[in-house]
């Protein structure tokens, strides 16, 4: 009986705080309200117990018990309903949405996390179970360490370079560099954005990554994060200093440009290398046959 | 809720009445250059919409 409970402990620990340590890593992505966090805690303690219980269950054994653990695993699911709920209400009262890809996105991630608790605090018990306490720790802090790697996913550094670009028009037309962005019609209006716009190339690596910046929902996604940590000079029923990110039709690289109210361009390139490589958008026609044909 | 006209001409404000013809858009006539940006400029806050140059002295206003 002793031994059944030191393993679950050592299990629902582990899990516990791999759930804690993957949610601060949330903040840039996902506003930090306080009810959120004691949610997604609450949640992660419950996933981290029912991984914590199943080692011990089994090898009592105790079917039975194993059994409902499959049933309440089945509750992770609503995670990303809950998520993607609430992002989509949020979505109607925003000036910059995120759009839906991210939105996805990130409801993903929020219910893939709780499946590593689960794993972590498995692994954890297992360990504790089997094999004594120092096993436990080693393994708790292998599974943190991988949820931690491997959650990360990819960014737009990884696929893109973020060179400076130079805001100017063409007649009524604002172009960055040689990316066309829009028509501005009032001068005072063309003023402003030449005085405090920046302007910004992205430059794709690869056929893939031009797939992916190709996406509305990885554009949105970057602006959404340029405005969300620089802001923005937009304001309701104001729309003509909105940000926007534009591609060369012929090369396929984007020009952006945005009014930030902290017009910084080191901090902002490294805000959009920063930006997640969104799932649902990313490109992989080089895993394709004829995609690596084609690009060649 | 947001409900309104997008993504179609609102208004045109033009200095010369004979470049613009037909349509169903109220068509704003301006004596000159200023009062033809002050024009759009209000125009474009009470509709919510942006203003853009055809470059031909007509100027419209839409909403995106």
């Amino acid at each position: 009986m002793e031994h059944h409970l030191v393993a679950i402990v050592w299990g629902i620990a582990a899990g516990f705080v791999d759930r804690w340590l993957m949610l601060r890593n949330d903040q840039r992505n996902y506003p930090t309200y306080p009810h959120g966090h004691l949610t997604h805690l609450s949640l992660g303690f419950i996933a981290a117990s029912l991984g914590a219980v199943a080692i011990p269950a089994i090898a009592k054994p105790d079917y039975v018990a194993v059994t409902f653990l499959v049933l309440a695993a089945q509750q992770f699911k609503d995670i990303r309903e809950m998520e993607r709920k609430t992002l989509d209400h949020l979505e109607k009262t925003k000036l910059i949405p995120r759009g839906s890809d991210y939105v996805e996105g990130i409801a993903r991630v929020f219910e893939a996390r709780n499946y590593l608790v689960i794993i972590t605090a498995m692994a954890t018990s297992a360990m504790a179970y089997w094999k004594g306490w120092p096993y436990a720790v080693a393994a708790a802090l292998l599974a943190i360490f991988f949820s931690l790697r491997f959650m990360r996913g990819s960014s737009i550094e990884d696929i893109a370079v973020v060179e400076s670009g130079q805001l100017h028009f063409d007649g009524s037309i604002l172009k960055v560099n040689d990316v066309i962005m829009m028509n501005v019609g009032l001068p005072q209006t063309r003023e402003k954005i030449l005085r405090e716009g920046i302007g910004l190339i992205i430059k794709p690596k690869d056929d893939d990554a031009r797939l992916t910046l190709d996406s509305p929902g990885q554009r949105m996604a970057i602006i959404h994060d340029l405005v969300s940590i620089l802001g923005s000079k937009v304001d309701i029923g104001e729309k003509e200093l909105k940000p926007l990110a534009r591609k060369n039709i012929d090369k396929g690289y984007l020009g952006l440009f945005m009014l930030a109210n902290e017009p910084d361009l080191e901090v902002m390139k490294r805000v959009i290398q920063k930006v997640p490589v969104l799932e649902s958008a990313r490109g992989t026609t080089l895993k394709t046959f004829y995609g690596r044909k084609a690009a060649d | 809720m947001d409900t309104g006209l997008k993504d179609i001409i609102l208004a045109i404000i033009t200095r010369e009445h004979d470049r613009v013809d037909g349509g169903a858009c109220p068509l704003f006539v301006a004596a000159s250059q200023e009062e033809q940006q002050k024009l759009s400029l209000l125009l474009a806050r009470i509709l919510a919409g942006t203003v853009h140059d055809l470059e031909n002295g007509v100027y419209i206003i839409t909403r995106h």
